[in-house]
Parts: C-alpha cells; sequence; structure tokens
C-alpha cells in the first residue's frame, strides 16, 4: 500500500492508456456528431442571459473609431452633415447605436443634420434613432427644431445614381422631405446645394447601396468627407478604403461601442457588448473543441 | 432594330457618363443631369416592377397549388393588407407619420420580423462555424487562427485574456493587424480584379461586343 508500482505494471499501464484513449476517441466522434441544437442552446443562454445584467465592459477606442468621432467633433456649429441610412431593421441591432450616438454627437455639436436614405428603410429607421437622440439630456438641452436643426428628407430610388446626382443638386434629389413639405419652406436648406455644402457625410450601411458607392461617388467623385458605419459581417471589405478615402470607420457591434465611448454619449451597444463577449466566446470553445476531436480521430478516418 | 436602338443607347448613354467624368461643364453636365434623373424614375417604375412580378409568382404558386403555396398566401394577405393600411387608412401622404396604422405596422410587425430572421444568422455562423472551421490542411488553419484571433480580438473580453501582455502584443491589437494588413491586402487585390474586370465589361457593353444583356445568343 505504499504506492509502490507492481513488476508486471508496464501491460496493465498501457491496457489502461489504451481504454483512455478509446474513450476519448469515442467522446471525439460524438463530438463531431453533435445535435446542432445543443450548440443552439449554448449560443441562444450567451446572448440573451447576459441581457438580463447591466455589466459595462472596457472598450478600447480603435483609430477607426476615433477617425469619426475626430472628423464630427472638429465641425463648427452651423455646419451642415448628412447621414445616409442605407440599412433595414434587420441590421439595427448592430447599425441603430451608431446612427443614434452620431446623430446625439452632431446635435450636441449644433451641427445642422439632413437624413436620407437609399434604401426605403433607411428613412424610418432614421425617425427612430432622432426620437431616441433628442431624448439625450445633452441634445434636449438645446432644443433641436426639426427643419432648423434637422431635417429627414427620406428615401430616393435610384442607388449610386442617386449619389451622383446629389453631387450636382442636392434640391432637385430631394424637391421635397419625408413627409412631403416642399424643403424650400425649411432653413435648414437654406444655401444646400451639393457636397461642397456639405462638411462631412456619414454613412451606415447594410451592403448595397451603401459604403462603397458613398467612397466611389460622394467621395471620390466629389471630394466629400465620407465617415462609414457598418456591419461586421461587410467591414473587412471597407478597411481597404480607410484611412484615404474614409475618415473613420465604425465595423458592428463593438465599432457602435467604441464609437459612444469615443464620443460620451453611452448607448445600448455598450451594453449589448458583455453578450456579444460570451456569444464569441462560446463559439470559440465548439471550433477548439470541434478541432480537438476532429484530430483525434482522424487516424479512423480514410486518409484522401 | 430591336437590337439596333437598345444598343445605340447604351452606347450614348455610356459614353456621355464617361465624357462628363472628364469635362463636368456644359453640355455635358446638363447631359448627365438628365440621364441620372431618367435613371431615378427608371429605377422608382422598376420597385413596382418587382412588387408586381412577386405578386404574379405568388398568385401562380397559390393558383396552381404548388409546393409552398401556404407561403404564398401570406405574402399574399401580407402585402395587401399593408397596401390598402398605407393607402387608405393613414392620412394619405402621410401614411409614414407617427402613431398612423402604417406605421404601426412597420414599428410592430415589420421591424420586429425583419430583426428575428436576421438574429437568426448568429445560430447559424455558429453552426457553421463548428463544422467548417476545421485545421484540414496548412491554408484550412491559417484561416483558423485568423478567424479566432479576430472573434475574440473583436470583443472586450479578447482585451481581458490578454491584459497581462504589453500594449501592441493584445488579442484586440492581433485581430487589428489583422483586419488592416492581410485583410486590406487581399480585400485591395480582389477590389482592383473587379474593377479592371467592370471597365472591359462596360467597355464591351458600350461598344457592342458584349450583348447578352439583349436576350438571345450574342
Amino acid at each position: 500500500m505504499t504506492g509502490r508500482a507492481p513488476k508486471h505494471g508496464r501491460p496493465g499501464a498501457a491496457a489502461v492508456g489504451t481504454t483512455v484513449a478509446g474513450a476519448a476517441v469515442a467522446v471525439a466522434e460524438r463530438m463531431l456528431r453533435i445535435d446542432r441544437r445543443w450548440l443552439f442552446a449554448f449560443v441562444t443562454v450567451a446572448v440573451s442571459l447576459p441581457l438580463f445584467f447591466n455589466l459595462q465592459q472596457h472598450v478600447a477606442v480603435t483609430p477607426e473609431a476615433r477617425g469619426v468621432r475626430d472628423a464630427v467633433a472638429q465641425l463648427p456649429p452651423g455646419a451642415h452633415v448628412l447621414l445616409a441610412c442605407d440599412y433595414d431593421p434587420g441590421s439595427a441591432a448592430e447599425l441603430q447605436p451608431m446612427t443614434v450616438t452620431f446623430l446625439k454627437q452632431a446635435l450636441s455639436q449644433r451641427l445642422r443634420v439632413i437624413v436620407m436614405g437609399l434604401w426605403p428603410q433607411g428613412p424610418p429607421q432614421a425617425d427612430l434613432a432622432l426620437e431616441e437622440a433628442l431624448r439625450d439630456p445633452a441634445v434636449a438641452a438645446l432644443a433641436p427644431r426639426y427643419g432648423i436643426d434637422y431635417i429627414n428628407l427620406g428615401f430616393q430610388s435610384g442607388n449610386e445614381v442617386v449619389i451622383q446626382r446629389l453631387g450636382s443638386s442636392i434640391p432637385a434629389v430631394f424637391p421635397r422631405d419625408y413627409r412631403g413639405t416642399p424643403i424650400a419652406q425649411f432653413p435648414i436648406m437654406a444655401g444646400v446645394r451639393d457636397f461642397s455644402s456639405i462638411a462631412y457625410v456619414f454613412n451606415v450601411s447594410a451592403g448595397y447601396p451603401g459604403t462603397v458607392e458613398w467612397v466611389q461617388f460622394a467621395g471620390d467623385r466629389f471630394h466629400a468627407h465620407v465617415g462609414s458605419g457598418t456591419t461586421a459581417v461587410s467591414a473587412p471589405l471597407y478597411y481597404t478604403y480607410y484611412p484615404a478615402q474614409l475618415t473613420g470607420l465604425l465595423g458592428g457591434m463593438k465599432g457602435a461601442a467604441e464609437y459612444e465611448v469615443a464620443a460620451g454619449f453611452t448607448g445600448k451597444a455598450m451594453t449589448y457588448m458583455f453578450s456579444q463577449s460570451l456569444s464569441h466566446i462560446v463559439v470559440v470553445i465548439f471550433i477548439l473543441l470541434g478541432n480537438l476531436a476532429f484530430l483525434l480521430t482522424r487516424s479512423r478516418r480514410p486518409q484522401p | 432594330m430591336k437590337r439596333r436602338v437598345p444598343l445605340i443607347l447604351t452606347a450614348v448613354v455610356g459614353i456621355t457618363f464617361v465624357v462628363q467624368f472628364f469635362i463636368p461643364h456644359k453640355p455635358f453636365s446638363g447631359l448627365q443631369n438628365l440621364l441620372t434623373d431618367w435613371v431615378q424614375i427608371i429605377f422608382a417604375f422598376a420597385i413596382w416592377l418587382g412588387a408586381l412580378n412577386l405578386m404574379k409568382l405568388s398568385g401562380e404558386s397559390l393558383y396552381r397549388r404548388k409546393k409552398r403555396w401556404p407561403y404564398a398566401t401570406i405574402t399574399i394577405a401580407c402585402f395587401v393588407a399593408t397596401a390598402v393600411v398605407g393607402l387608405f387608412f393613414s392620412g394619405g401622404s402621410r401614411f409614414q407619420d407617427p402613431g398612423t396604422p402604417f406605421d404601426w405596422i412597420y414599428q410592430n410587425m415589420y421591424n420586429p420580423l425583419s430583426a428575428t430572421m436576421f438574429a437568426m444568422l448568429a445560430f447559424y455562423v455558429a453552426s457553421a462555424s463548428y463544422r467548417a472551421f476545421r485545421a484540414r490542411n496548412r491554408e484550412a488553419t491559417l484561416l483558423l487562427a485568423a478567424g479566432v484571433l479576430v472573434m475574440l480580438g473583436r470583443v472586450p473580453i479578447g482585451d481581458r485574456l490578454t491584459g497581462f501582455l504589453p500594449e501592441g502584443y493584445r488579442l484586440a491589437d492581433l485581430a487589428d493587424w489583422i483586419m488592416n494588413v492581410p485583410n486590406k491586402a487581399g480585400q485591395r487585390a480582389i477590389m482592383i480584379g473587379i474593377a479592371l474586370g467592370i471597365v472591359s465589361t462596360s467597355l464591351r457593353l458600350m461598344l457592342g461586343i458584349e450583348r447578352s444583356h439583349l436576350g438571345g445568343r450574342e
């Protein structure tokens, strides 16, 4: 009982080793055949559970997000900025916080915000964002008024051709606002001709038409300063334009959270970051387990 | 004639846009404005065409009791209901105003349903990542490593996990490097290739060499 190994220990250990290895391979095989509903269950818990806790994580601001904040921050009060909402409710979880923060920053700086959309669902999303931004104490204190400090021009069909036409005449593309009132009646539109009247363009994009078109037409063709907020899945494509053709880039909810931190308006994106962190961790754990199982069972599979 | 007129139109419009880019003065600037206005009108009609086509296909599906006819029924019912509510019960041209029945449909039905559809991607991405991200060979292993690093580096918890490392070597820095260097280089190469392809195809269209868009054989 002193722990001395028996003389015939070698074959025993080998047998135990073989059994353990066999069990590991069996578990690995089961892992590879796991019902995907288990995965769904884990993701559900990882995404939804953190929403019940108001945990704020430290979010480091990247230069891409700081670029958007800085581009807006250096504009003088009264300058016109164009907010192009090219997304729909499907991507609102990622993009709406960016729109809200942009509106908060612009309105609190007394910039004049012109909203439009190349997607039909963009202007109503902008209306929702405006509602939320106007409730912010820093914005509410300035009491911005429709038609003087901000305006929603609505949707215009034509994709990138609309941007091209905006370069020659904004009133020609939008003779009326979102609700059908002639824009000549609004003081905010006085003197607004084309992109030369716009100090900054911020495009919130979920695809086509979106950031690529704004960069190619408003930025490259008419030399407008363009910033972009996009879904995480499309952000890698737009990195090619930063920093030469885009002043800043917000990628997905992380980008939105960074912008909230940089601009000093903590909002929904920051609240959702914990949920996103956990869900990413769950997916990474599953990927690692899947690969471990794959490596353990590799010798049993026929080689190609 | 049936093919010649569209070919001439394509050539005239295409050349006008190209010339206008280099000579943004009259008469080309005026021509460009006129043509872009026409494009907007054509796009607006295309939306109608799309809606009518959707109704036609759904109607056919329902009439012939095709495999997924119940979905076609729902599509038609929702389309008609939304159009009727917007046109006749939401204050005419101010149908988009907050508080109208049309706005109620948008806020309480379209908005959450659309968000739900997109949110389901999270589950499919998770499942697909688990099954597809396998270290089968060197290239796949590189993709796997980049994917895992970006996934962890793009959330605050990644910073926490590597917070003990000096700045510049943390997961977030690695993820930023992947996005800004290899990703950017690859994407630029793809974009340059696409741009060259667009230029050559546009030239072929304007010169009438490419005729497949007219239908039938080249």
